[in-house]
């Protein structure tokens, strides 16, 4: 269904556009062309649909609903629900706030906030049409394991301990004297046209978010996958020696941009024959770790907590990094 | 004369649920008089965890996104 596109490009550059298919220009066009038109294709029908299913689904039912959960189940809900709630990197601060004042451990939140920018409808309706799905389902395991670790981690740690004054009081109140957050009222049943509705608008409001990060990222995937011959990386940065994986990571940090923008880029790479767990370190640490979001943190964190959080992502990247590599020829039969 | 906040940690979202709120007002003839709030402390104060937020003379009437016109104009009446 998806070779529609190919062809479109195919038409568009080198037919009517006249580009010679064996050259850089030709190769980056053309790539450039039939990814940005699949993507966007794509993104428009399922952010769509998938905006119908969770138009119901908000904040203070998944609070609630992980405040149910034992401990250990937490870190999974916690890092799932991450995964799957809409929610703006800008609300941070106050879902911290609400989750920590409602005495869910830290660990859980931050396995949600660790989760949520790694895996989104975005990402993953973008992973399984450039890289297939058991690309997908692995990206969305170590994008799961890297929320759950973290968060067992910063509770092992007694993270808490380090919170701002009135966010460390806020929880302890909460875990003396547990409120019932139940959501007040009933959730109103929604129709069909309120769904609508909704979908609509989140429609608008992640296309005209994302777009700009597509069309760059695309394209420097298209020059990538153009300019650079292949093999280079592994002649050049070495193929798969176990100091790859720490400098993908220290070279993504620096960078910033969220999964959309990253995507089109690890395609390439793992094309021009970059080994896959390296590429999805690098890709998760300019997704993941970045300063923006840190510094917002500060706001209810000490230096030492956002420190500590630092490097165990940073460790984890790089723990993903080396597995995916050991483990990728059983897990993608040899295909990248 | 109604007190509005505006609560959010300071994303463009916030920005411009205020400056809609104020011109929408000034179209009413409704006094106002906008704030916003950036403190976290007295975000999780409202109970909110998805911003923009706004709050009328101490109590929350909108949570999660950039209010439509319709939603402003029935706050600012109500």
């Amino acid at each position: 269904m998806l070779d529609v596109f190919t062809w479109f490009a195919n038409w568009l550059v080198y037919e009517l556009g006249g580009l010679d298919p064996a050259s850089k220009l030709g190769t980056s066009v053309h790539f450039f062309v039939e990814d940005t038109t699949k993507i966007f294709a794509l993104l428009v029908v399922m952010i769509y649909i998938i905006a119908l299913m969770r138009a119901s689904l908000n904040l203070e039912r998944v609070r609630h609903y992980i405040q149910q959960k034992n401990r250990l189940a937490g870190y999974g809900f916690g890092a799932g629900f991450g995964a799957i709630t809409p929610f703006c990197s800008c609300s941070s601060i106050p879902l911290f706030l609400g989750f920590t004042s409602a005495g869910i451990p830290l660990g859980i939140t931050m396995a949600f906030l660790f989760t949520s920018p790694i895996i989104n409808e975005v990402a993953v309706i973008m992973l399984w049409s450039l890289l297939g799905w058991e690309f997908t389902l692995v990206y969305i395991t170590i994008g799961m394991a890297v929320g759950i670790g973290g968060g067992m981690l910063l509770d092992a740690v007694r993270g808490e301990r380090w919170l701002k004054d009135f966010a460390a009081k806020a929880y302890q109140q909460a875990a003396e004297n547990p409120a019932d957050n139940q959501p007040q009222g009933e959730t109103p049943k929604l129709t069909l046209k309120d769904r609508h509705e909704f979908a609509r608008d989140e429609l608008k409001e992640i296309v005209g978010r994302i777009w700009k990060w597509v069309i760059i990222g695309v394209g420097l995937g298209a020059a990538l996958h153009g300019f650079v011959p292949d093999g280079w990386f592994a002649d050049n940065l070495g193929s798969g020696q176990w100091w790859n994986v720490p400098v993908a990571v220290l070279a993504g940090l620096p960078l910033y941009s969220n999964a959309t923008g990253v995507i089109p880029i690890m395609e390439s790479l793992i094309l021009k024959g970059l080994p896959v767990g390296t590429t999805l370190a690098f890709c998760m640490s300019t997704v993941a770790a970045s300063f923006p979001e840190f510094i917002m943190l500060k706001q209810v964190m000490q230096w030492r907590l956002l420190a500590i959080i630092f490097v165990i992502l940073l460790a984890n990247f790089m723990v993903v990094g080396w597995l995916i590599n050991l483990l990728s020829p059983w897990l993608f039969s040899g295909r990248f | 004369m109604k007190k509005i906040e505006v609560l959010g940690t300071g994303c463009k979202k916030c920005t411009t649920t205020a400056e809609q709120i104020e011109t929408i007002a000034q179209e009413l003839g409704v006094e106002v008089d906008v704030a916003k709030v950036t403190d976290p402390a007295a975000i999780m104060g409202y109970q909110v965890m998805s911003t923009p937020a706004v709050a009328i003379d101490g109590k929350l009437a909108h949570s999660g996104s950039v209010p439509d016109r319709h939603k402003i104009e029935s706050m600012l009446q109500g």
